[in-house]
């Protein structure tokens, strides 16, 4: 076993290995990952953090309505608000890979339908007390409860039993999922004392910054967890959360110094704003992306040809560059993304009038119009988008037409009913939970009414597949089959867009979220 | 005999109690009428027929619409607003810090606005059609005719981004100074006052020129007085109904208006707070805060209504 990773440390050593082909092979090996991740550690760190300073965050997404308990948290606000104070057991890192956080290493019987944690010992609340098995076996277990309200609840369901064993948690799935320490990172698994049973709002837990204040969105404010269990993370001696909904405040906020990093960027803004002195627009492509969804059981989408008519008839680039302004990736059809691990991209389709006439032909469609509905509240920039469509598609001789609708009620009467209709996903962290949220038949949300039960096996079989090549390849599948047949005409992927002053140092680029996927307070440091 | 002053402001304080009602039903019959009911707006996509009874018998939202009405109006007036439905709140003391927030705000803008208003008017009318009167003409009509919103940008934009003298952000909290929270106001308070300026200016201008005409106003003339006295002893006193009724109905707006003004600076007053909770069909906070909004509107109205009366001599010395 020794010798294994001392292969895998060389093969790290000639950059034949990426991080998380090194921590999937090391685990395979029966390491603990976090052997991994402390050899990989070292070196990574070239400039040497300064201490002190109050960080300021202005941000957009929070509402006087947000709860603290990080089970109810669903906006940039309480995302952030809970990084601050909470530790999940696992951390999805910025290259794709994990990254033991609560629990020290964790391994699953190669059936994947079992999973052992080995929790941190030594570990501290806020509060002064220990952190231990029992807590974080107590959070999973409020957070399987249909009755919190969890946003994690649907993760959870997955896992039949969780019990302590030891210093151990240990997890029985009803199906195998090479994926759930991925899943278990999810925002919301923050473990608290007693799992939060008693007061889930308490905002007591483990992390970088303890909560001295919070007014739902107003304020929040921090100080250094001066007991911190990981003393590599936490330069600044306090954190100050201020809400700001209004994009031009949130940007002159920035300009005029009250605050050093702001997230939510209008991309149409972002040029602009990256030409100020002092401050440094940072954008990264996340898994987020922007469709036009077509009912693949209703006319005239339920025929095939007139779906690829559709699909070559829309021009990606041109919506990159004119609705992100280029703060954004071109789609391809596919939820799936570079930003996802396992991903192998499809032959990208690109705008061609002709294949799009072809199509259309082929379709035999009575050239009634093709009713396209659309709301600003779809994406940011959804009706021009639509507009540009429908001039692309006219070209092609297709007759595309806008019906516009108001904002109020479109996600419950238009998205998810109306056979053709503009939306988003905001990604998830794996390609499976992507792929059993929206295209299994089952699924509640496949909102292209994609039935197809091959599909439906290869999605099942990928999860459970602990080969990661393999699973690559099942993924290759699935992918060219929605590509090719699915309902979905996915554009474009949109970036995180945030901004920092100069002042601050250490940002690097995480596709999980802004904010460095919430850990901009805890790596950054004032330069 | 019941002094006739007091007869008639207690009528004006009943109708204003009255019409305080009409809008608690108004406000509860909107609340109805409106697509979908709470429990599915809370539940959203997660409704299903048995969480929608579980949650509709949870809130009471099965009982008649009637009880209903009654046993909200009865918590109301026992002070008792209920709590929020999004995140269980109590509305009352939610409402309480909002809404001192606002009328901390308010308050300001009204101190500065108010006098100087009344003082540009007079200086208006003592140089009548020469040029101070056409710049302070010119001046608070522009301001006023420019959107809030845009005012509050030009200042941001020159004021916190160029120059960088006042904060750009307005968030007050507990533990600063009344200096620090006058500092944090300082440029919604500029907008505000700029926003109202001309309504109350032009109003006290024409209240006083109408007085002007009349024949006391020349004898005091023959008298020799001079021309600002004559305008602030003589004229002002008559002219005084027309302006507080204007000076009323803009405190109203900066209390009950200002929504924009409070997104522009990220102020946590009322506005933001109703706004929220609209979007997520909060009911319970939807009504407190009309009901709030009303009763402020109601209870200026009646004050003015109250200073006009006491203003006008006839009513005072009745024969």
């Amino acid at each position: 076993m020794k010798d294994n990773l001392d292969l895998l440390l060389d093969q790290i050593d000639q950059a034949r290995l990426n991080r998380r082909s090194f921590l999937n092979r090391s685990a395979a090996f029966g390491l603990t990952a976090a052997l991994g991740s402390s050899v990989l550690a070292t070196g990574a760190r070239a400039q040497e953090p300064k201490k002190g300073g109050v960080l300021k965050i202005g941000l957009g997404g929070g509402e006087t309505t947000d709860a603290l308990d990080p089970g109810l948290s669903d906006s940039p606000v309480p995302f952030a608000v809970n990084k601050q104070w909470g530790d999940t057991i696992v951390n999805t890192t910025a290259d794709g890979g994990l990254e033991p956080r609560l629990a020290e290493s964790f391994s699953s019987n190669p059936e994947g339908t079992v999973w052992t944690f080995a929790v941190r010992q030594g570990v501290k609340f806020h509060d002064g007390t220990d952190m231990t098995v029992d807590d974080v076996v107590a959070t999973f277990k409020r957070h399987s409860d249909e009755n919190s309200k969890s946003g994690a609840f649907g993760i959870m369901s997955g896992i039949s039993d969780i019990k302590a064993d030891g210093n151990n948690v240990v997890m029985t799935l009803s199906t195998g999922n090479a994926d759930l320490p991925y899943l278990l990172s999810d925002y919301h698994l923050v473990v608290q004392p007693k799992g939060g049973m008693e007061d889930p709002n308490a905002a007591i837990g483990t992390g970088t910054y303890k909560l001295v204040s919070a007014e739902a969105g107003v304020r929040y404010v921090f100080e250094k967890n001066p007991a911190d269990w990981d003393a590599t993370r936490g330069h600044y001696d306090g954190v100050e959360i201020l809400v700001i909904n209004d994009a031009t405040a949130r940007t002159s906020a920035l300009q005029s110094g009250q605050v050093h990093l702001i997230n939510r960027i209008d991309p149409k803004v972002a040029k602009l704003l990256g030409k100020t002195p002092g401050i440094q627009v940072k954008n990264v492509s996340g898994r987020g992306h922007y469709v036009f969804l077509m009912h693949c059981d209703k006319a005239p989408f339920d025929n095939k040809d007139l779906r690829l008519a559709l699909k070559y008839a829309i021009n990606r680039q041109e919506m990159v560059d004119k609705v992100l302004d280029g703060f954004g990736g071109i789609g391809n059809d596919i939820p799936i993304n570079a930003a996802y691990p396992l991903f192998t991209p499809q032959p990208q389709t690109e705008y061609d009038a002709a294949k799009a006439a072809e199509h259309y032909k082929a379709s035999g469609h009575d050239g009634s119009p093709i009713v396209l509905t659309v709301a600003d509240t779809a994406f940011p920039g959804a009706v021009d988008a639509a507009a540009l469509f429908q001039q692309s598609a006219q070209a092609a001789g297709i007759p595309l037409e806008l019906n516009r609708v108001p904002d109020d009620g479109y996600w419950n009467d238009v998205w998810n009913v109306n056979p053709f209709c503009a939306s988003y996903w905001g990604g998830r962290p794996v390609q499976d939970q992507m792929w059993s949220t929206a295209y299994l038949s089952t699924a509640d949300w496949n909102d292209t009414k994609y039935f197809n039960k091959d599909l439906d096996a290869l999605i099942l079989s990928a999860r459970a597949e602990t080969d990661t090549a393999k699973r690559t390849e099942l993924y290759a599948q699935i992918g060219a089959i929605v590509h090719e047949e699915g309902g979905t005409i996915c554009p474009m992927f949109n970036d995180f867009i945030d901004a920092i002053s100069d002042t601050v140092a250490g940002y690097e680029n995480d596709p999980n979220y802004d904010q460095m996927g919430g850990y901009a307070s805890a790596k950054t440091w004032f330069a | 005999m019941v002094h006739p002053v007091i007869k008639l402001i207690a009528q004006r304080i009943a109708l204003g109690l009255l019409l305080l009602w009409a809008v608690s039903v108004l406000i509860f019959v909107g609340t109805l009428i409106l697509p979908g009911d709470v429990a599915q707006s809370i539940l959203g996509q997660a409704a299903t027929p048995e969480t929608l009874a579980n949650l509709r018998a949870e809130l009471g939202l099965d009982e008649p619409p009637l009880t209903r009405y009654l046993s909200w109006a009865g918590g109301v007036l026992q002070g008792d607003l209920g709590t929020a439905l999004t995140n269980g709140e109590d509305i009352a003391s939610a409402i309480g810090k909002r809404l001192g927030n606002t009328l901390f705000l308010a308050f300001w803008a009204a101190v500065v606005s108010v006098p100087l208003a009344i003082f540009l008017g007079l200086m208006a009318v003592r140089y009548r059609d020469r040029w101070p009167d056409k710049l302070i003409s010119g001046f608070t009509l522009a301001t006023i005719s420019v959107p809030e919103f845009l005012l509050g940008y030009i200042a941001v934009y020159f004021l916190a981004v160029k120059w960088r003298l006042l904060p750009s952000l307005a968030s007050i909290y507990d533990g600063m100074t009344l200096g620090e929270q006058l500092y944090a106001i300082s440029m919604p308070v500029l907008v505000l006052v700029l926003t109202v300026l001309g309504h109350m200016m032009r109003m006290t201008r024409a209240a006083i020129l109408n007085v002007m005409q009349s024949a006391y106003i020349e004898t005091a003339e023959l008298k020799g007085l001079r021309p600002i006295n004559i305008i602030a002893k003589h004229a002002f006193p008559n002219a005084i109904a027309p302006v507080i009724n204007v000076v009323m109905l803009n405190m109203a707006y900066l209390v009950v208006g200002v929504v924009v003004v409070e997104v522009v600076f990220v102020y946590p007053g009322m506005g933001q707070y109703l706004v929220d909770h609209v979007s997520k069909r909060d009911v319970p906070v939807v009504q407190a805060c009309g009901l709030v909004f009303a009763a402020i509107y109601i209870g200026l109205n009646i004050v003015a209504d109250v200073v006009s009366i006491l203003a006008n001599p006839r009513l005072r010395h009745p024969k």
